[in-house]
């Protein structure tokens, strides 16, 4: 029998939480298109209508939680898929890491960002 | 005991010919993964000219919203976050044990609906740019 690679461990939470997060994500991201090119046109974007977006918390909480969730659902998409091709041992541990480090990144760059827009938590 | 499939090894593309319904859908969701997460990267990057000024942010997604390249490859995007959302219902359905003996039919149907919604959104997506 060919050798076959997994990424799902049993017992584990990181399968629970793609799932958790797809099914959160479909909405959201479906929710984003539509607003920002049907709603609003991609082309129309200024600073100032973002900024009027961000403003709500409702909004700036949505947005929020669809970096974290986006960030968490890509990045351990790509994980697993590593996994699955039979990367392991040293050269998977520099990969999570750097794939830890780069989602880091990516939140604190996305929160900034979207503190610039709102000017604060938009209490 | 529950009963493995044997998909020989995974890595090995050059079996292409040989790919069931199930397969290509395995392929097509890890491209699109692939993309959409390059994605998100980039677009935090071109947000993030917002920490430098207002008028550079408003000038910076105008400048590329002009391009009929850029408006081409949004909707590029757009196949690849349907067809992500599509086939990611399909499989959290198939988790959830609905569906599974009609996951080759899914799979078609998710293709043709990605088509139907991507074509019927380009002239929203292209407006003005050409």
């Amino acid at each position: 029998m060919a050798e076959r690679y997994s990424s799902f461990e049993r017992g584990g939470r990181r399968w629970l939480w793609q799932r958790i997060t797809a099914a959160f994500l479909v909405v959201v991201l479906a929710f984003h298109f539509f607003l920002l090119h049907f709603v609003n046109h991609a082309d129309e974007v200024t600073f100032a209508a973002s900024q009027a977006r961000m403003e709500t918390l409702t909004y700036f909480s949505l947005m929020i939680l669809f970096l974290v969730t986006a960030t968490f659902h890509g990045v351990n998409g790509v994980y697993n898929a590593l996994v699955n091709q039979g990367l392991e041992g040293t050269k998977l541990s520099v990969v999570k890491w750097t794939l830890v480090v780069a989602s880091a990144v990516l939140i604190i760059q996305g929160v900034r960002t979207a503190l610039a827009w709102s000017g604060g938590i938009p209490l | 005991m529950s009963q493995s499939y044997n998909r020989g090894l995974v890595e090995d593309f050059g079996r292409w010919r040989e790919f069931s319904a199930g397969m290509w859908a395995w392929i097509f969701h890890k491209f699109t993964g692939w993309v959409l997460v390059g994605y998100l990267f980039t677009h935090i990057a071109v947000l993030s000219t917002a920490l430098t000024t207002p008028q550079a942010y408003t000038d910076t997604i105008q400048m590329l919203e002009m391009q009929p390249i850029v408006r081409i490859l949004e909707v590029g995007l757009l196949a690849v976050a349907v067809f992500h959302i599509l086939n990611g219902l399909r499989l959290l359905l198939v988790d959830l044990g609905v569906g599974l003996e009609a996951q080759d039919k899914s799979f078609y149907a998710s293709l043709v609906l990605t088509g139907a919604i991507v074509v019927a959104s380009i002239p929203t997506f292209v407006a003005g740019a050409f």
